[in-house]
């Protein structure tokens, strides 16, 4: 038996291996900086191959640890995303670590660490099996935000990440034990037969509330959002991108299995949270970030404003919604890791800059550049014929399918008010003011990033890359 | 030629393409490729559409030379053309090389300008060539963001501000009408326009937050497009981003928003509103014709109290959409043909109107009425031009302008007589702005010094004038060159309208 379970969790076991091995070489070699660039590299790369042999291992459902484990297509498909989108990460950090002497091999490590943690969220069938991955990986993202530890606002970061994130563990488990004290079991399939026998009870209802509410944290949503501007502007860019990208599609994919697995019988109960969540996330992460001056805060609110679209698509509670919801998350994050490609470049003397007024007039120092932002702006504004209008869409088709009418009304009209600040962008590149330019230059490897994730904004019109037949797979999983 | 419509859609951005990635440097030799490889594209376009518009059967009232290929999620990459939408094509494939033509003095980021506008021309003749919502939506909305760029960067003086008032506001509009999009894909199980077209959308009415809704979801609906077309028209009272895009707008970019662009609202009147809601039309006439009279009246009045020209036109642009709206809802035949005469003809004058307010531009950088004065004496031949515009502008009997004007009120005489006697009063404050404008720029006596060099128009310039001057006349002398094209499918129209109408009325009344 064990040995069929560890086939189940193999890519998991192997990730958790490396992660100690690469600690041990770290440890003890000789040579810091070499051993640090190795590792990072090596840690890219062992994300890129175990992305694809995850996404390429044959489909069905298997399970572990007598159901606590689950590898179903919907996990696979949100590991690929986590995995690809931090190994983007990683190639993207390496710059800026060197350049604030940061590059130690224990980034690598712990952002690997956090990845299997985040592999544990999204394929949990059990409540401990869930806090066990939330842990994993909120622990090891405590450190990464606090890693620039000279640095006052990086250390803040970590502090109230930490704080916040303790809180909303503690909110989660405080439900978890609820619902494990009102059905006897902590297995999400032993859950939903309770539900389906009895109904839900009061105390059920209270513990599902908790839950909700520690999951919201971790996704970012209004109005348990309070720690996204500040973490995001404190941590170092590198971690700032990592904490846009992969932890949200883990969180995310998270919700849908806890809402749909264990109280896939219940969604009127929580629907009406998630579309609460949803819209007031929508305008709070559309209208403050129109006040940004800082680029990484800017992104931190329209991460808010995203994820607000994404919990649109899991608050239809159908088939549909999962699937809007993983193809939103999986543009959302090569949207991101675009984006941040270009973040991390922008310069001026060797200095970075995170001021959005330095972008002004950019379109004439890095034409190239400045195109590839505006493309991605463009589409994170949802704005046709790029892809970011098709997730969006998706979303929208979702919420009107199950009839929630005014949520999408709601949803476009903020989304109306966020286009204002990703046109401001634009705006300064291309009719700005004239002003010292940003002279930062680009390495390869992140203007492959930038130019392949806006490519792929303007490119996947066609068929989407085929994700939307992917996440439709993904999702059936969810609906036995 | 089975791809022939794909073909003239996506030229221009074949054109664009070659710019972005073929084009390099900023020198003199550059520039000139850029413009004239913009020029060649929008002239190879036009000559494509010539094809298009020699294969066509006006008699034939259903969609021709359709293309049809799946695409994502059960929608279709569909396109075709019908009588009403291919005269708006032939407009956008004719005026494109004169907007290319009147932008040759452009010397800022010319390559890019060009590419502007050649994404710009691909989204306008997808408008008006998609069978599908969603492709419909992705061309109608995509434009925005050529528009915006070329307000932004070769605008005036107060650009940003106007870019933005014109991005957001058209962007509202649509949102909403992506939403009913998505109500009508669920409600019919389509986006396929053609299917669309031949479903009944449920009309019984419905109660919303305890509001009575008669005409249920077909006015919601309708209620949702409305919102996108009547900014977009636009309509009064949310005709306020135009005069401000316009007056910062460069010349060639208030040539295609005042010709091309706002037409979008009224096409889409007659693609979607009409045919698909046509019980929520019926109830919502009134509220139009309010609107279009207010429009054409309000607006006048404002024109005339203008002291910027490209202000005054925008004014008048929007008084002159008032006619095409107001036509439109008399659901009759004179009303739908002169509201599509109307608009093609529109799309000459106000054009011209914009174009020849650039030639002065060009000259004194100003366009403050109050700079001129006398300009016939050294500009005769400008002087000329700038006349039959301008009483094309006010509808003369043998210019194109009397047509539509003539025909949208005829319509809407039989309708209902205040509505014609308020927008015929409208007629005679188009004359007032219209010639009150011209006294003050080209009348009197040449006295300011800075005018005394002005030289008439180059040779450039009258040749971009030359088709726009033959299609004014042309059009109000024989008007039948549109009418015959757009006859029948306004008949159908009309026909389905009545039949739907009529059925919905006896159903009631017994």
């Amino acid at each position: 038996m064990l040995s069929n379970d560890i086939s189940v969790f193999l890519p998991e076991l192997l990730l958790a291996l490396y992660a100690m091995a690469a600690l041990m070489l770290g440890v003890f070699s000789k040579n810091q900086d070499g051993v640090s660039n190795l590792i990072l590299w090596t840690t890219a790369m062992v994300f890129v191959l175990f992305g694809l042999w995850i996404g390429l291992s044959p489909e069905g459902v298997s399970t572990a640890f007598n159901e606590g484990f689950i590898n179903d297509g919907f996990a696979r498909f949100a590991k690929v995303v986590i995995l690809w989108g931090g190994a983007a990460i990683l190639v993207l950090s390496k710059e800026y670590l060197v350049k604030n002497s940061l590059l130690k091999y224990e980034f690598p490590v712990l952002i690997t660490l956090a990845t299997v943690g985040m592999m544990m969220m999204v394929s949990a069938g059990d409540l401990m099996a869930l806090y066990m991955g939330i842990e994993l990986q909120s622990l090891a993202l405590y450190v990464i935000a606090a890693f620039r530890r000279d640095s006052l606002r990086s250390t803040e970061a970590g502090l109230k990440y930490f704080v916040l994130g303790a809180l909303s563990s503690g909110l989660l488990l405080y439900g978890a034990s609820l619902i494990y004290g009102f059905t006897g079991t902590t297995l999400f399939s032993g859950i939903a037969s309770v539900i389906k026998a009895e109904g839900m009870s009061l105390g059920l209802t209270f513990g599902l509330v908790f839950m909700v509410t520690g999951m919201a944290f971790k996704v970012s949503a209004a109005p348990f959002h309070m720690w996204t501007p500040d973490v995001y502007e404190g941590s170092p860019t590198p971690v700032t991108a990592f904490f846009a990208t992969a932890p949200k599609m883990a969180a995310a994919g998270m919700l849908a299995r806890v809402l749909h697995g264990s109280f896939g019988d219940a969604v009127a109960d929580w629907q009406q949270i998630l579309i609460l969540l949803s819209i007031l996330s929508i305008f709070l992460g559309s209208i403050a970030a129109i006040g940004q001056t800082n680029i990484k805060r800017l992104m931190a609110y329209s991460s808010i404003a995203h994820m607000g679209f994404a919990l649109m698509g899991l608050a239809a509670g159908t088939e549909q919604g999962v699937q809007a919801l993983l193809i939103y998350m999986a543009v959302y994050v090569t949207t991101n890791v675009g984006v941040f490609a270009f973040i991390l470049n922008m310069e001026r003397d060797g200095r970075a800059i995170t001021d959005i007024k330095s972008l002004s007039m950019y379109s004439r120092v890095a034409p190239a550049r400045s195109l590839a932002l505006m493309v991605l702006m463009l589409s994170l504004a949802g704005l046709p014929p790029l892809v970011g209008f098709l997730a969006k869409l998706s979303v929208l088709s979702a919420a009107m399918d199950a009839g929630l009418i005014w949520l999408a009304v709601g949803g476009v009209i903020g989304s109306v008010i966020g286009a204002y600040y990703y046109l401001r962008i634009v705006y300064l590149m291309y009719f700005g003011e004239n002003i010292d330019p940003l002279n930062g230059t680009m390495p390869a490897m992140h203007w492959l990033l930038l130019l392949g994730a806006s490519g792929a904004m303007v490119l996947g019109i066609f068929n989407m890359f085929g994700l939307e037949t992917l996440a439709e797979m993904a999702a059936l999983t969810l609906f036995p | 030629m089975d791809y022939l419509l794909s073909i003239v859609t996506f030229l221009p951005l074949f054109g664009a393409v070659v710019l972005l990635v073929a084009l390099r440097g900023d020198d003199k030799m550059a520039v000139r490729n850029a413009k004239l490889l913009a020029l060649f594209t929008t002239v190879a376009t036009f000559i494509a559409s010539m094809f298009v518009y020699s294969e066509f059967d006006p008699a034939n009232t259903s969609f021709q030379m359709v293309e049809e290929k799946a695409w994502l999620a059960g929608l279709t990459y569909k396109m075709g053309v019908d009588g009403i939408s291919i005269l708006f094509v032939m407009l956008t494939t004719f005026l494109m090389p004169i907007v290319i033509g009147a932008s040759w003095g452009v010397t800022h980021r010319v390559k890019e300008y060009m590419i502007a506008f050649l994404l710009l021309e691909t989204l306008m003749i997808g408008v008006f060539l998609s069978l599908d919502l969603v492709l419909f939506y992705i061309f109608f909305e995509a434009g925005l963001i050529p528009m915006f760029l070329i307000i932004g960067i070769w605008g005036g003086k107060d650009k940003i501000y106007a870019a933005f008032k014109f991005f957001l506001y058209t962007l509202l509009g649509s949102v909403l009408m992506l939403i009913a999009m998505i109500a009508m894909w669920y409600d019919a199980g389509t986006t396929d326009i053609v299917r669309l077209l031949n479903h009944e959308f449920s009309s019984s009415t419905i109660s919303v937050l305890g509001w009575q809704i008669m005409g249920g979801a077909q006015t919601l609906m309708w209620l949702a497009f409305f919102a996108s077309f009547a900014v977009k028209m636009p309509m009064w009272p949310v005709h306020t981003w135009l005069p401000d895009a316009h007056v910062q707008a460069p010349t060639a970019g208030s040539v295609v928003l005042a010709a091309i662009l706002i037409k979008m609202g009224g096409y889409g009147f007659l693609r979607f509103s009409l045919p698909m809601f046509p019980i929520a039309s019926d109830i919502m006439q009134n509220f139009v014709f309010f609107l279009s009279v207010a429009a054409i009246i309000l607006t006048s009045l404002i024109a005339l109290a203008q002291t910027d020209m490209k202000k005054l036109i925008a004014y008048s642009s929007v008084a002159h959409m008032g006619f095409v709206t107001m036509g439109i809802f008399a659901f009759n035949q004179q009303g739908l043909d002169g509201a599509i005469f109307q608009m093609i003809s529109h799309g000459f004058i106000s054009g011209a109107l914009f174009l020849s307010v650039g030639v002065i531009y060009d000259r004194m950088h100003t366009r403050d009425i109050a700079a001129y004065g006398g300009l016939a004496i050294r500009m005769p031949i400008y002087a000329l031009i700038f006349m039959l515009f301008t009483m094309g502008n006010v509808g003369l009997p043998g210019t194109s302008g009397f047509v539509g004007e003539f025909l949208t009120l005829v319509a809407v005489f039989k309708v209902n007589t205040w509505v014609a006697f308020g927008a015929t009063f409208g007629v005679i404050l188009s004359a007032a702005y219209a010639l009150y404008l011209y006294r003050r720029v080209m009348f009197g006596d040449l006295i300011k010094e800075s005018l005394k060099g002005i030289a008439d128009m180059d040779r450039r310039e009258k040749l971009l004038f030359a088709p726009l001057v033959f299609f004014t006349i042309l059009l109000g002398i024989y008007p039948g060159l549109v009418l015959d094209i757009t006859g029948p499918s306004v008949e159908a129209l009309v026909h389905n309208f009545e039949t739907v109408v009529g059925a919905a009325q006896t159903a009631t009344s017994h």
